[in-house]
């Protein structure tokens, strides 16, 4: 799907070239349809987003596939001189973040991502949620003329968004007096199954989908924090410079007081595992998230989670 | 090259040594480096690169990004040589009344991309030149790199990725003066043997005199050196060129002088007595 929709909108628009730092398994069949406008750099994250930059001078837009480690950390200052300074449309399309690279290790978890992306002056961050919202940014992310990291997550989901998208608005699924869960990116799977069960206690449960995290929407976060008891904020990503961070920057910078109660990945690298082993081992399951945030067990089922496929 | 191109270009060179000296007084500047480059940096924009001074945004341009961006005041001096950038702009060096300081940015005027962290500007420059192979122009892109700046892996990275994308467009030119910040290179990270280096890397390499026009224009004749194959010219220079109180010393990379020592220093370069220097000698790294 994800192929398919890069495919379409290189064929689309002539400025598009599509890179990789040989990440070709799941744009296999872009190099045959897009010719010239496909750069293989090899095993250089650091050339690629140079020459990504070199590109965008001359008028192209990069969408540099990678993984999301090596793009935001291994070539970080090569984002953030090359593409941010100049404020080049550079678009960094981030593989396996977070969780999701389950099995690789630590050398793979993009769990710093957001923080250090989003300290980049010019630089827009995005999360969607799964395959039918990647599909309803990426038009705007590529039209965006400002350099852009996506923390791609394109599971399938049974979840239906609501299809208007706009850069700096979050997706408000529900609105909850009680409790407010905050999240974005692949946490919304399992934050729809805390927000069921804690619904099934009696709660009134709101959920948002941040969906863009840089730019933040203010407003949305500054009226929820009067109007809902207690804010939680979910991500697979450190404590620092996340989601987190971002809500009490927003409070504290309007003078606003809240309940706000984190869960994010606190001081440590996860437990590398299948996925689904992952989430249990590290508390991120729905139904463990609502537990945390009930304070006591409960009998609700947690569904099974599906395993992702590999992506390198 | 005649005589009178020759002194011309011996000529032009001379006032842009004399506009770098010029800037390496109150806060100062990388005069060592900057000397160094003088000659190259001269002969690129007058003999070399088809970019007019009137189109500067002509789209058929060629190219150049300095890499080893400390050495700006080679290319300040050169812009003004071709009226592009306003002398008096030059005494706004270091004021935060202009957009002049130790690196290279785009508020200056025929400056495409900025600098100052070294190993960027090869793989900005690869980009360029694929993009231009993508496009099908016939720009040529030059990116001047310094030796020291060799160190950094990134140099290498875009060195491969030239070669596997057959950049034929694109030109590195290595200021070989034979110093890093503090020491000489080849007490530091040898890199000698260079040309084998890049050779074995599929780039064609043509070792000059980075100071002698005559081998500049042989250098840049017959571009490319091999169709499919990108080129790098391995230009030995000297550090400081022009003032021998300082040139080819390690200790004299960063350069702050008083008023009186850059008029001493104007003099020596005009074969005047040689400058006595008494300001300590400033390494910033």
């Amino acid at each position: 799907m994800y192929e398919e929709l890069l495919k379409e909108m290189a064929l689309a628009d002539e400025r598009i070239v599509v890179m990789t730092a040989e990440n070709r398994a799941l744009i296999r069949n872009l190099p045959a349809v897009l010719g010239k406008r496909f750069i293989d750099t090899g095993i250089t994250e650091q050339c690629m987003v140079g020459a990504a930059a070199g590109l965008a001078l001359r008028g192209r837009i990069p969408v540099l596939h990678a993984l999301a480690s090596f793009l935001s950390m291994r070539a970080f200052e090569f984002v953030r001189t090359d593409a941010g300074i100049p404020n080049l449309p550079v678009k960094l399309s981030a593989f396996i973040p977070g969780f999701l690279s389950d099995g690789n290790g630590p050398t793979h978890q993009a769990i710093e991502d957001v923080s250090l992306m989003r300290g980049i002056p010019s630089m827009q961050v995005f999360a969607p949620a799964d395959a039918q919202e990647l599909g309803l940014m990426l038009p705007l992310i590529l039209q965006s003329p400002q350099p852009a990291y996506i923390r791609i997550c394109h599971r399938e989901s049974t979840y239906q968004h609501q299809t208007e998208v706009a850069i700096g608005k979050a997706e408000v699924i529900a609105e909850g007096k009680d409790v407010t869960l905050l999240t974005y990116g692949f946490m919304l799977e399992q934050t729809l199954i805390a927000a069921a069960i804690l619904r099934e206690e009696g709660l009134s449960v709101g959920v948002v989908n941040m969906r863009t995290l840089k730019p933040i929407d203010q407003a949305l976060l500054l009226r929820l924090a009067t109007e809902s008891d207690l804010l939680v904020t979910i991500e697979d990503h450190f404590i620092t410079g996340g989601l987190y961070s971002i809500v009490a920057e927003v409070l504290l910078k309007h003078q606003q007081t809240a309940k706000v109660l984190p869960i994010a990945l606190e001081e440590k690298w996860f437990k590398p595992a299948r996925l689904p082993e992952v989430l249990a081992y590290e508390g991120f399951t729905g139904k463990q998230m609502a537990e945390k945030i009930l304070g006591y067990t409960t009998q609700a089922f947690q569904p099974a989670i599906e395993q992702t496929a590999f992506a390198e | 090259m005649n005589e009178l191109k020759l002194q011309q270009l011996e000529q032009t060179a001379l006032r842009v040594r004399e506009r770098i000296i010029q800037l390496a007084t109150d806060g100062g500047c990388f005069l060592g480096a900057s000397l160094s480059a003088t000659d190259l940096i001269v002969y690129l924009y007058q003999e070399f690169l088809n970019i007019d001074p009137q189109n500067l945004s002509d789209p058929d341009r060629d190219y150049l990004f300095l890499s080893k961006g400390h050495d700006v005041p080679a290319l300040y001096g050169t812009l003004v040589e071709m009226g592009v950038l306003e002398a008096e702009r030059l005494q706004n060096h270091l004021s935060t009344n202009d957009h002049i300081y130790w690196h290279p940015n785009t508020k200056v005027p025929a400056i495409e991309f900025h600098s100052g962290s070294l190993g960027h500007l090869p793989a900005v420059a690869v980009g360029v030149a694929m993009d231009i192979k993508i496009s099908g122009g016939n720009n040529r892109v030059v990116c001047i790199l310094g030796d020291g700046e060799l160190n950094e892996g990134s140099v290498w990275e875009a060195v491969l990725v030239a070669h596997a994308h057959k950049l034929d467009n694109l030109i590195f030119v290595v200021d070989r003066n034979h110093f890093q910040a503090n020491m000489a290179t080849e007490e530091l990270i040898p890199l000698e043997p260079l040309v084998d280096k890049f050779e074995a890397f599929g780039w064609e390499v043509c070792r000059i005199n980075g100071h002698n026009f005559m081998d500049l224009e042989e250098a840049f004749a017959d571009l490319p050196y091999k169709k499919n194959k990108p080129s790098i010219v391995i230009a030995d220079t000297v550090r400081g060129k022009g003032l021998p109180s300082i040139e080819a010393r390690a200790d004299r990379w960063f350069c702050n002088f008083t008023a009186s020592e850059i008029e001493q220093l104007l003099q020596e370069l005009h074969g005047e007595h040689a400058a006595t220097l008494a300001s300590e000698t400033l390494v910033v790294r």
